[in-house]
């Protein structure tokens, strides 16, 4: 699985008597784009800082090229932050801010001149030097912190929700910036998001956490498509999560309709979750779907109409590009491949499975 | 109009309390006796015994200004980053004195570092010698350091305080230690209330006369000590208001130097 650059062991922490993150274990590769994604509060600043050196571990080790980093203070290791709130020395101008780690490192005049050019035009603010960081924007702002981390080319690039405070327009623009730049530098980003449209768009590995434990790892394919458990199928987009029952292989009862689908292996008569992404949901005329419902709710969301139909007594949330009005009858289909069966939880704390990679 | 209504009152004051004590003081330093006008009740400041207490002023009080800020800045910094300054208990302390009175304070100093008084007692009951501290110019910056040094802590405090942790962590994260983390950015954010600490000590250091009554025992002659002579012991109201307007040009120009640094963050008082 390629070169493992960076490596979480066993780590837990603990603040005052709670346990923020309970054995992690986690590793990444070399000149990826990989992203923490989970609910506020679930312990992804805490990781960051762990990886930063501004935290230490109660428990674990930090592994960095093979090499055992846990204690070593954040001005040893070859990973730079930017942080959420940009952090900028507003004492200096910004080719002093950009310049601060590379003067600490006894580089040449030349070398940081010519770096702080590179580094302004690689986040599109050539010939801003001499301003002030508080005369720049937020996103500009944003954009010098991100400059002030590279030019001294760490090995990773460790950025808690860098796009937070910035509106949704810009928010976009930077996302398609950041994963320019992570290509034009090539080397690692780990980013830390609780919004799962940006993981999406941005990574190329998405670590799903929630409350300290991980719940899944993958491709953004693999987390939106096969979601391991329903807090992930919930987390990640809208979805319908039901109740069912596996009767038998490929056969799912949901509110007791029979619904084919392709799973296989949960023996007979299990209880499961079932989850439908609401694009997956067919509308058709009344009889010519596997069971009937009315329309309740109509929405335009601009790509398409979001719509809630009641069936069986329940909510299904579809979304399509034809527009059903509100009264109307319609029939519900789903395709079995669309259709994802999961384990239920059997307690509270198997809800957050553990897993090691 | 409403405004304007308001701020009739403290007009009424400034113009009752401050500026016509002040045209009084500057008619009477720019007058002789009989009336006239003369120069040479600011020139008064040249005679050598006035020139020496200006020094003598002008010495202790930069002295004790450096130790309140030796004194004060490491603690301002260890008070901002730990709990304890946080609970706010600390800086309570801290500000405590400034609420006892000032002449009791300073009294307290007269009975520690007086012949045969607390110092010397605990010196002496080690087998050492006493150290002879009271009526000495040492005393006085003593004193002085006592009394103001809480007027330092507090404005460093409070903009060191208030400096973003994430600013620190920046800072170590591309590469600084914990020294070139202070000097490269925690000191230069924090100059404001440097400024502010040293004004507020510098100043009334330069002007005091009560310190340096109680603790040089009238033997070492501050400026304050000068002017309130001229005034109380009868001598020449003329002299003592010139000389304290030459006194006020340093403290003018000591706050101009200070208010281009000080961008009144640090300001707490
Ligand atoms: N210094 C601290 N002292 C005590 N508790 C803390 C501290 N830092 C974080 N926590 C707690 O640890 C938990 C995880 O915090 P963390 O900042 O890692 O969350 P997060 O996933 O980054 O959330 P968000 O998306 O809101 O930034 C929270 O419950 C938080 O209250
Ligand atoms: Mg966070």
């Amino acid at each position: 699985m390629g070169n493992k650059l960076i490596e979480l062991q066993h780590i837990s922490k603990i603040y005052d008597g709670h346990k923020v993150l309970d054995d992690l274990n986690l590793y990444f590769n070399e000149n990826k784009f990989l992203t923490l994604l989970g609910p506020s509060g679930c312990g992804k600043t805490t990781t960051l800082r762990i990886l930063g050196g501004f935290e230490m571990p109660d428990e674990g080790h930090v592994i960095f090229s093979g090499e055992d980093i846990t204690s070593l203070p954040p001005n040893k290791r070859q990973l730079n932050t930017v942080f959420q709130k940009y952090a900028l020395f507003t004492h200096m101008n910004i080719a002093e801010n950009i310049a601060f780690g590379l003067k600490i490192s006894g580089k040449s005049k030349t070398y940081i001149e010519d770096k702080i050019k590179y580094a302004l035009k690689l986040v599109n603010l050539d010939g801003y030097e001499k301003r002030m960081p508080d005369s720049l924007s937020g996103g500009q702002q944003q954009r010098i912190a991100i400059a002030r981390a590279i030019v001294n080319e760490p090995k990773v690039l460790l950025l808690d929700e860098p796009l937070g405070a910035l509106d949704l327009k810009l928010r976009q623009e930077m996302q398609y910036e950041l994963i320019r730049m992570k290509n034009e530098l090539g080397i690692t980003f780990i980013y830390v998001t609780h919004d799962q449209e940006e993981a999406l768009t941005m990574s190329d590995t998405i670590v799903v956490m929630n409350q300290g434990y991980i719940q899944q790892i993958g491709t953004p394919e693999d987390i939106y498509n096969e979601p391991t458990n329903a807090f992930v199928a919930d987390f990640i987009g809208d979805s319908n999560i039901f109740p069912g029952i596996m009767l038998e292989d490929k056969v799912v009862e949901i509110f007791g309709v029979i619904f084919p689908c392709v799973d296989t292996g949960f023996g007979h008569n299990r209880p499961v979750d079932v989850v439908i992404r609401p694009e997956d949901v067919e509308l058709g005329a009344p009889g010519a779907g596997t069971v009937d419902g009315v329309v309740s709710h109509l929405i335009f969301k601009g790509v398409h109409y979001e719509m809630e139909v009641t069936a069986c007594g329940q909510e299904w949330l579809v979304q399509s590009t034809r527009m059903y009005p509100v009264g109307e009858h319609v029939s519900i289909s789903v395709d079995p491949f669309n259709i994802q069966i999961m384990n239920k939880p059997e307690s509270e704390d198997e809800e957050a499975v553990v897993l090691d990679v | 109009m409403y405004k304007k209504s308001l701020s009739c009152p403290f007009l009424i004051w400034a113009a009752a309390f401050i500026i016509i004590p002040l045209l009084f003081i500057m008619y009477y330093g720019l007058t002789d006796k009989s009336g006239s006008f003369t120069m040479a009740n600011l020139m008064a400041v040249a005679t050598a015994e006035h020139s020496k207490a200006l020094f003598l002023s002008l010495g202790l009080s930069l002295l004790s200004t450096v130790i309140c800020l030796i004194l004060a800045y490491p603690l301002a910094l260890i008070l901002s980053g730990s709990r304890l300054g946080k609970s706010g208990f600390v800086i309570f302390l801290f500000i405590l004195p400034m609420w006892m009175n000032f002449l009791l304070r300073t009294l307290a100093w007269v009975v520690l570092l007086d012949t045969n008084g607390v110092l010397d007692t605990i010196l002496k009951f080690f087998g050492l010698k006493g150290m002879k501290i009271i009526n000495t110019p040492a005393a006085i910056v003593f004193g002085m350091v006592y009394d103001f040094l809480p007027f330092m802590i507090l404005p460093i405090y409070n903009v060191v305080s208030k400096i973003d942790v994430n600013v620190i962590n920046a800072a170590r994260d591309l590469g600084a230690n914990s020294f070139q983390t202070l000097y490269k950015v925690i000191f230069p954010l924090s100059l404001p209330g440097v400024v502010s600490g040293i004004t507020m000590v510098f100043v009334p250091s330069l002007t005091t006369f009560v310190i340096s009554t109680l603790l040089g025992g009238g033997k070492i002659l501050l400026i304050g000590n000068v002017i309130e002579q001229e005034f109380m012991k009868g001598t020449s109201w003329h002299i003592g208001s010139g000389l304290s307007l030459v006194l006020m040009l340093f403290i003018i120009v000591s706050m101009i130097l200070s208010s281009k640094y000080d961008h009144g963050e640090g300001n707490v008082l």
